[in-house]
């Protein structure tokens, strides 16, 4: 197996309704991606795509075969990934496969979504599709009333005052509001730094205990990656980073998933085979993006991802310990909360981060220093796709 | 291979009242809702029976913001409910006012009755669901 290394990325802003098509939006993620890794769109071998509801935010089916033309790699194969929220770390993790494999050299990887453009209601709806639509869906389940009733379920498990709990996830909206407020690529960039825990718990209820601000926002944006083998990356930067660990795993509706509830088993999978392969352990990574869809599933995914014990990452995040200088800077970006959730585009959004952070580029604030390795984790649905993928610098 | 029983007849006797699984002839687990396999072990040698449908609240969540189509339902309270045979199924809780929803009702016992969902345009039509209510 060749070595896989990331050689540019690309981003656009994450934000609000677009006015912007995808295949607008990924076209400019992508050249950012493709002229910061020293290349010409000719260069790449294929194109693998992430995007979930495009059909439905803009009648558009088939994006991926539309962007590749539109950004002149003419007739490359060209692949659509849907795994929901998860769908663009799939792309990647694929096109690290194919790139490991030799079959090819240079891939294009990444994602777009118009979820924003499509309204609440629209947008609740759709993202109601990803979880069981025929056992699931009559009951009116909705993707915070998925992380509102594991909310309550970590509460009765780990024996936390709900009260109490809905306090420290107040504190995970609060520290990724922070960060976000400096990224200039987050949806809320400049906003939302003086975040209190009583805003957060004044704001309107979506699905008891969570309310408004304990929930990402709706989002439209894209973001790409340009993935090489080892020879061809080290002709292109002097700065590559390496893919050496990378997991997915999957798992069926929500209420099958009881015997492991509140925590999510395809994590604690998937997660374990991305150490696994690259070698390291919880200990050694210095920063994650994960899947904050909803402040509960911060502390979730914090605990399955093994860097704090299970019933305790709120404890961990009140005490700084998740934050930038602490144990493991979780989320720098400002994560789906606050920098956004285009989820077609998410997972490579977080590669993105990650690769910026491990060159060390990202604006001052909220730089990791010295970090070395980097770890993104990706959550599609209630569950039932999840991706991670480690990073590390290659110089 | 056919599955021995599938969505559209699983409805049609929740529409009954009648909560239908599927007991494996290998290693006596309940399997519900259905699927090709057992839960437990993955064997597909399992036969058709009918569930208690009584149980216990596990968890729970009052919805405010509805999908498009379902405005007119909120609010409203989504149980998981661990039935006494096992498994844990979703449903909604009704008798009960959605506001009030609290951690009280975490290890509630439940009974079982339905309610159907009429269906929207990408649904493929109705499905029924367990309606529960709070044995007192
Ligand atoms: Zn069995």
């Amino acid at each position: 197996m060749k070595k896989v290394a990331v050689v540019g990325v690309g981003e656009t802003n994450f934000s609000g309704p677009q006015d912007k098509t995808e295949v607008e939006l990924f076209a400019e993620a992508a050249m950012e991606a493709i002229t910061e890794s020293n290349l010409k769109p000719e260069d790449i071998k294929a194109l693998f795509i992430g995007n979930v509801l495009g059909d439905f935010s803009e009648g558009q089916g088939m994006v991926q075969a539309f962007a590749a033309e539109n950004i002149g790699c003419h007739h490359v194969p060209a692949n659509k990934y849907e795994g929901a929220c998860a769908s663009a770390s799939m792309a990647i993790r694929d096109a690290f496969i194919w790139v490991a494999s030799g079959f090819y050299d240079i891939v294009l990887a990444g994602g777009v979504e118009r979820a924003a453009t499509m309204g609440t209601g629209l947008a609740t709806r759709t993202f109601a599709m990803f979880s069981d639509a025929r056992y699931e869906y009559p009951s009116g389940i909705t993707f915070p009333a998925v992380f509102a009733m594991l909310t309550h379920l970590y509460a009765d498990t780990y024996g936390i005052p709900l009260e109490k709990l809905r306090e420290q996830m107040a504190k995970v909206s609060i520290q990724s509001y922070r960060h976000g407020s400096v990224n200039p690529r987050a949806q809320f960039f400049g906003k939302n730094a003086d975040m209190t825990v009583e805003k957060v718990l004044g704001s309107f209820m979506v699905s008891s205990p969570l309310t408004l601000h304990d929930c990402c926002p709706f989002s439209d944006g894209a973001a790409a990656v340009v993935l090489a083998s080892e020879e061809v990356a080290k002709k292109l930067t002097g700065k590559p980073v390496y893919i050496t660990g990378v997991g997915q795993s999957s798992s069926g509706p929500l209420c099958n998933q009881s015997d492991y509830l509140p925590r999510i088993r395809a994590r604690e999978i998937s997660s374990r085979r991305a150490y696994d392969m690259a070698g390291v352990t919880p200990q050694d990574i210095d920063l994650c993006e994960l899947h904050d869809c909803f402040s509960i599933a911060s502390l979730i995914a914090a605990e399955s991802l093994g860097f704090f014990e299970f019933g305790k990452a709120g404890e961990a995040w009140e005490k700084g310990e998740a934050d930038i200088g602490g144990r493991v800077a979780i989320n720098p970006s400002g994560g789906l909360k606050s920098k956004g959730h285009p989820i077609g585009a998410t997972g490579a959004g977080q590669v993105y981060e990650v690769t910026r952070q491990l060159r060390g580029e990202v604006e001052p604030e909220r730089q990791v220093e010295g970090a070395r390795t980097g770890l993104t984790d990706t959550l599609g649905g209630d569950g039932g796709t999840l991706v991670n993928i480690i990073l590390q610098r290659g110089w | 291979m056919e599955h021995k029983l599938i969505f559209k007849d699983y409805s049609e006797a929740l529409k009954q009242n009648k909560l239908l699984g599927l007991k494996c002839r290998a290693c006596g687990a309940i399997t519900t809702p259905p699927k090709m396999v057992c839960r437990q072990c993955a064997s597909p040698d399992m036969d058709i029976i009918e569930l208690k449908g009584s149980g216990k609240i596990r968890t729970f969540t009052t919805v405010y913001v509805a999908s498009e189509g379902r405005e007119d339902e909120v609010p409203y309270t989504i149980v998981m409910v661990e039935l006494d045979d096992g498994p844990w199924i979703m449903g909604n809780l009704g008798d009960f006012d959605p506001a009030q929803a609290s951690m009280e009702l975490v290890g509630k016992k439940v009974k079982m009755g339905h309610k159907v969902f009429p269906g929207d345009k990408y649904s493929a039509g109705e499905g029924a669901r367990p309606l529960f209510s709070l044995v007192n």
